[in-house]
């Protein structure tokens, strides 16, 4: 087998007067250029590869591929994250203690409110082991086996059989103190050939471990829109795993604006041949707030497409966001046409972004893949310009952080939730102006 | 009618090497509806003059005065200068992706007039303009800049002169690369915007042929960071038949 793994170029990028600190694991800085006083102007830098054909040679990562990572739905068989381990480098353990520990969901610490649409059953409930619950989502670390052993019954939203709803399931899922512990399990279903959206909107706060089970049936087209819209002061750590059927499309959402400490994984598995994942994610990361997100797409059949685009701006001390994409594409994948996207704009002194793509190939018969990761200071020649037109500072910053989040948001097909994010991007922006 | 006053302008910039001085002494004054052409080798400071002149933050200003109908511009925000009346149209317009031309020009226009332009007129004014300038219509939905061609920036920067209307309009470099038929169109906007209001310009300019086209009233040589020689339009002639030579000689 020959397996050629691309490690995209790593980087890393806070802004301090100027200075520019490099990645880490040997991987060139991206956007190491000298600045004078912070304000000469540095571009966003584009590491862009396209590969088409595995490279020959020894597999460099073979003994760490994302393929071998254990899942299991046992406790004993995951060990707690240390810093050490690659999938948790850089996130900031000390602060997700409480969601390494296997504990129960306090009463009432997390409301879930769900809207069902017309032409949908109402809401009902999976017991651990009821299929089709576990069918998508085996969990490969600790959190979300904890998530998944305690949460006795799961939600379970279903689209029927050849169903098109046109409105939305609606999750409202409610934190009720930044001191409290829940764990939640949902599994999000959309039977064959039918169409369905699920909007799970998280808000208040907690210590919340959860899982988002998605069962993308054949030929169904599914949305997931997450908004993490928490308080300051709320834990999250989340496991969304996707299961597509033959021909079937998911649309998967994330947007975290708000929490203290927010980790998302997103697993993306093609099972059958001629589906479809697009893969979308938005961050605003504020002073003193961690915002990670990982990816894994999964190709493990043939003729299948992925798209991945994800977006964060950066603002304040300690602002800090993490973006990890694996793209796997296994040997049985033959026709796979894969492309992943990472920008990060870093607004102001003393926030940082990590940004790392990761591209393993077995197989030599693929469409195409390749991916792009930068990160770049705000961009100082881009607000002269406005500014030389007339265009006050202030607004002249919302014009370009809009601008870079426009293309993303425009992908998001419920109007109320476009205008939302609009509205909440203006007062993050707002925030930190004055 | 406006007047832009420089006099003895020095300013420098910071560069890894140490701070650098470019601007050495510049004098000029530019009234309304006078065309100054300003002419000089690579390297001499032309552009640094032109973002002085507008305040990008790169260049410190050391010495000297610059003033517009008596106004202190030195002491103007970037965008307070813009919206007193001084328009640079860029050498290199930079690209704003997210943001379209549409949503930037009223943007801007609602800026410097102090208020909303009335809907109904602005976007007949948009569109005129557009015609005027040969620009597909398309144009006013892409994003800024991007993906422009060269002379597309350039007629998009023109375009925005037409619609702001400044006072005083320090044109950098607005001919380079230009094609004839581009040439003859940017230069046609030019001449319009002259017609049609009090502007006094800064053209500046390597190369003679965009004069035939946009009449000089005087041109300046500029070298090593000053006004090396002034005179009227049959200057521009000796340049083009002499270079720059005699000058680059005489400041060494
Ligand atoms: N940010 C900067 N850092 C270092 N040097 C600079 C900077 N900006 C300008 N310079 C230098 O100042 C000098 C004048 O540059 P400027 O761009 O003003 O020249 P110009 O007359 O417009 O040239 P051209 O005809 O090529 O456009 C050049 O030597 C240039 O390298
Ligand atoms: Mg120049």
């Amino acid at each position: 087998m020959t397996t050629s793994t691309t490690e995209g170029t790593e980087t890393t990028q806070e802004r301090s007067d100027g200075e520019i600190v490099g990645g880490a694991a040997g991987a060139a800085p991206v956007a190491a250029r000298a600045t004078i006083d912070g304000l000469a102007p540095v571009a966003p830098q584009l590491e862009d590869e396209r590969l088409t054909l595995p490279a020959d040679g020894p597999a460099k990562h073979a003994a760490t591929s994302r393929a071998a990572r254990p899942r299991s739905f046992e406790l004993g068989d995951h060990p707690v994250p240390t810093s050490k381990i690659e999938e948790w480098r850089f996130t900031p353990l000390r602060r997700f203690t409480s969601l390494f520990q296997d504990d129960a969901t306090e009463d009432g610490a997390v409301d879930h409110a769900v809207t069902v649409p017309e032409g949908a059953p109402e809401a009902s409930t999976l017991a651990i082991g009821e299929a089709p619950r576990g069918t998508a989502l085996v969990p490969e670390d600790l959190t979300a086996a904890i998530a998944s052993a305690r949460t006795e019954q799961a939600l379970h939203l279903v689209a029927p059989r050849n169903a098109e709803l046109a409105e939305p399931f609606r999750v409202e899922i409610t934190g009720r103190g930044a001191d409290r512990r829940a764990n939640g399990h949902l599994v999000l279903e959309t039977e064959e050939s039918s169409t369905a959206t699920f909007v799970l909107n998280h808000t208040g706060s907690a210590q919340y471990a959860q899982n988002v089970e998605m069962i993308v049936g054949d030929n169904s087209r599914m949305t997931v829109i997450a908004l993490q819209d928490w308080d300051d002061d709320a834990l999250h750590i989340s496991t969304h795993h996707a299961k597509l059927g033959r021909d079937a499309k998911l649309k998967h959402i994330v947007v975290s604006l708000g929490g203290s400490a927010v980790r998302v994984n997103a697993i993306g598995e093609f099972s059958a041949p001629g589906a479809e994942l697009e893969n979308t994610g938005l961050y605003f990361a504020d002073e003193n707030q961690f915002l990670e997100h990982r990816l894994f797409v999964d190709h493990a059949a043939p003729n299948c497409t992925s798209d991945v685009a994800y977006k964060g701006a950066l603002q304040g001390q300690k602002a800090r966001s993490v973006w990890v994409g694996d793209v796997l594409i296994r040997k049985e994948a033959e026709g796979t046409s894969t492309y992943e996207l990472n920008r990060n704009l870093v607004l102001t002194e003393g926030a940082r972004a990590d940004s790392v793509p990761n591209l393993e190939i077995e197989t030599g018969e693929i469409e195409g893949a390749g991916h792009a990761a930068a990160t770049g200071r705000f961009d100082d020649e881009q607000l002269f310009y406005l500014r030389a037109r007339g265009i006050p500072e202030k607004e002249a910053r919302r014009l370009v952080v809009r601008g870079f989040f426009a293309e993303l948001i425009q992908k998001i097909d419920v109007p109320e939730i476009r205008e939302h994010l609009f509205e909440s991007i203006e007062a993050e922006l707002t925030r930190s102006m004055n | 009618m406006s007047v832009l006053e420089i006099t003895n302008l020095h300013a420098t910039v910071d560069t890894p090497e140490g701070t650098k001085e470019i601007l050495k002494g510049v004098d000029l004054t530019i009234r309304g509806g006078e065309t100054h052409a300003i002419m000089g080798p690579n390297g001499s400071g032309k552009s640094t003059l032109a973002y002085a002149l507008a305040g990008h933050p790169k260049y410190q200003i050391t010495e000297g005065s610059v003033t517009l109908d008596g106004e202190d511009v030195l002491e103007m925000s970037v965008d307070e200068r813009a919206r007193a009346g001084v328009f640079l149209a860029m050498q290199y317009p930079v690209e704003v992706p997210g943001v379209t031309v549409s949503n930037f020009l009223r943007t801007a226009k609602t800026a410097v007039d102090g208020e909303a332009p009335s809907l109904r007129t602005w976007v007949k004014d948009v569109k005129g303009a557009m015609d005027d300038l040969r620009m597909d219509p398309v144009f006013a939905e892409r994003n800024v800049n991007e993906g422009f061609s060269g002379g597309e920036k350039k007629r998009h920067e023109i375009l925005q002169m037409q619609l702001l209307k400044p006072s005083i309009a320090i044109l950098d470099e607005t001919d380079s690369g230009l094609d004839v038929d581009a040439l003859r169109i940017v230069s046609e906007g030019v001449n319009r915007a002259k017609e049609n209001t009090e502007v006094g310009i800064m053209l500046i300019t390597h190369y003679t042929r965009i004069l035939n086209y946009v009449k000089p009233d005087f041109v300046h040589v500029f070298v090593n960071g000053r006004i090396a020689e002034q005179g009227g339009p049959e200057l521009a002639e000796r340049l083009e038949n002499e270079g720059y030579d005699r000058f680059l000689a005489a400041a060494n």
